[in-house]
């Protein structure tokens, strides 16, 4: 038993779980005013819009990476604007996997709490309105009570992928103990270095957390 | 007072029509706007409420701009104190009766709550939520919702359409009675003659977008064919045919009876008049 565990290390682990926390939590304060905005308003470039979201679902990891990098690096835009502000790198960071993990998981929250809003009656909010309330208290008190099942999917799905994330924070973040390497790397770092008894602990916990988790969202939706 | 005069292009089932119309309504007046559907009837309330905006013209409440295209003002739904009531009901589901008014009222109005679920026979029903409420349930929320705030005008959506024929009488007549209780203004949006007949204290016919009649109930349906002093409308639900005449079976809130006529050109479905002429009673197309 404890040669199993000998070179198994959990902070990999919960790097991953506190990098898929503050990416659910980013996300949920984000992707309400965007998803309000493309469920309700009408304009004229909304399909871009709604185009550039979903980029991260078909692009593969590699080239957001890439490209994130080249943003997040010290010569990039918010990079450099971020080593101004605060005087460190994002690269090799944790708050720079946190900004690629948010980009890379954007759709993944935005797509169900759209599908939500749009779901809603409309003359439950036109209801909300003649009775003299505003757009805000509609939106906190009507709108989103109501599709509560949407922000659930939304932020189990974010949660999830973030933990399941790897060439994102692979091409921003690197492999740094404590700091970038979340378990998806720990599991590539052991499947490298042929240590697969490490690499079977690593991918069981990951498989069974996975598991439970979607277990939990669709169990009371029997 | 309201005053309107609005205009507004509408998409109906048979292409593009443009909605005109131009009328005032009396303080403490029941209006009934009675039309096919499509034909305008809930855009002109929705126009009132404020919850779609007219292409020209203007809604003024006593002295107070609703609406007026030419100065640029839009009062927002908000701004405006009309209660409307939603064919659909549109209840919170995530609240309970007592809930859905307490969202409605103002702080101070919380014993205005308690006085409307008196009044509306809503007071066991108070911590239910409104799935488990039936249809006329849901209506009487949704008709003391719309109170709560103590609105001068009340706007009415077809309010009664999906509720069976008892129902449907009683809540009439609490509607009515709220009406005079209230000293409300009430605009009623419906395509049921016998409920326009009931309620409203003048009926706007709209056809195409464009108000054809305007007139007291009698008036406007009756056409003054009869005298008037006893009638009532049902729906024929059969034609038998003996001999040369028909025996028509007439429902009628849920009284069925027989009218002979000599007459053919009835069909089942139909609304009709019955009334008595001499001494028979006898039935007319409206």
């Amino acid at each position: 038993m404890e040669k199993i565990f000998s070179n198994v290390d959990f902070t990999s682990f919960f790097l991953s779980l506190k990098l898929a926390f503050f990416t659910t939590i980013l996300l949920l304060f984000i992707s309400i005013p965007i998803s309000y905005f493309l469920a309700y308003a009408k304009f004229r470039f909304k399909a871009f819009l709604e185009a550039f979201i979903s980029l991260p679902l078909v692009l593969p990891p590699t080239v957001l990476g890439f490209y994130l990098l080249i943003f997040l690096s010290k010569n990039g835009i918010l990079g450099s604007l971020w080593e101004r502000l605060f005087g460190n790198p994002l690269i090799f960071r944790f708050e720079g996997i946190l900004i690629a993990s948010v980009v890379f998981s954007l759709p993944f929250m935005v797509h169900p709490l759209t599908a939500g809003f749009r779901s809603v009656n409309k003359s439950l909010i036109e209801a909300s309105y003649t009775l003299g309330k505003s757009k805000l208290t509609t939106l906190f008190k009507i709108i989103i009570p109501n599709i509560k099942y949407s922000f659930i999917t939304g932020i189990v799905l974010t949660f999830i992928h973030t933990v399941g994330e790897f060439g994102v924070v692979l091409m921003v973040g690197g492999s740094i103990e404590g700091e970038t390497k979340v378990i998806s790397i720990s599991i590539y770092d052991a499947v490298e270095s042929l240590d697969y008894t490490t690499a079977h602990v690593y991918s069981g916990i990951l498989l069974i957390f996975s598991f439970l988790i979607l277990l939990f969202v669709y169990l009371p939706n029997k | 007072m309201i005053r309107l005069s609005l205009k507004k292009t509408l998409l109906g089932s048979l292409g593009k029509f443009v909605l005109e119309i131009d009328f005032t309504i009396q303080e403490n007046e029941f209006i009934a706007i009675y039309g096919k559907s499509g034909s305008g009837k809930t855009t002109i309330l929705r126009m009132i409420a404020g919850l779609e905006k007219p292409e020209e013209g203007f809604i003024t409440f006593k002295d107070i701009v609703y609406f007026d295209s030419k100065k640029k003002i839009h009062l927002p739904p908000q701004k405006r104190n009309v209660g409307f009531v939603f064919q659909n009901y549109a209840l919170f589901p995530n609240m309970t009766v007592l809930e859905n008014l307490e969202y409605a009222a103002e702080n101070h109005r919380k014993n205005q709550i308690e006085e409307l679920l008196e009044l509306l026979d809503l007071y066991q029903l108070k911590d239910r939520y409104p799935n488990a409420l039936s249809g006329g349930q849901q209506q009487r929320v949704a008709l003391a919702r719309a109170l709560v705030r103590n609105p001068k005008i009340l706007l009415l959506d077809e309010p009664l359409s999906a509720l069976d024929p008892f129902t449907r009488t009683r809540l009439q007549e609490e509607i009515r009675k709220i009406h005079k209780y209230y000293q409300l203004t009430t605009i009623l949006v419906s395509h049921d003659k016998p409920e326009v007949f009931k309620l409203s204290d003048r009926v706007l016919i709209l056809e195409d977008g464009k108000i054809c009649n305007v007139g007291k109930p009698q008036e406007v349906f009756l056409n003054r064919r009869t005298s008037g002093k006893y009638s009532f409308i049902g729906t024929i639900i059969d034609i038998k045919t003996v001999d040369v005449i028909q025996i028509i079976t007439i429902e009628t809130k849920g009284e069925i009876i027989e009218v002979v006529s000599s007459e053919n050109n009835f069909s089942v479905g139909e609304q009709v008049l019955v009334s008595s002429k001499a001494f028979s009673p006898m039935i007319i197309k409206i």
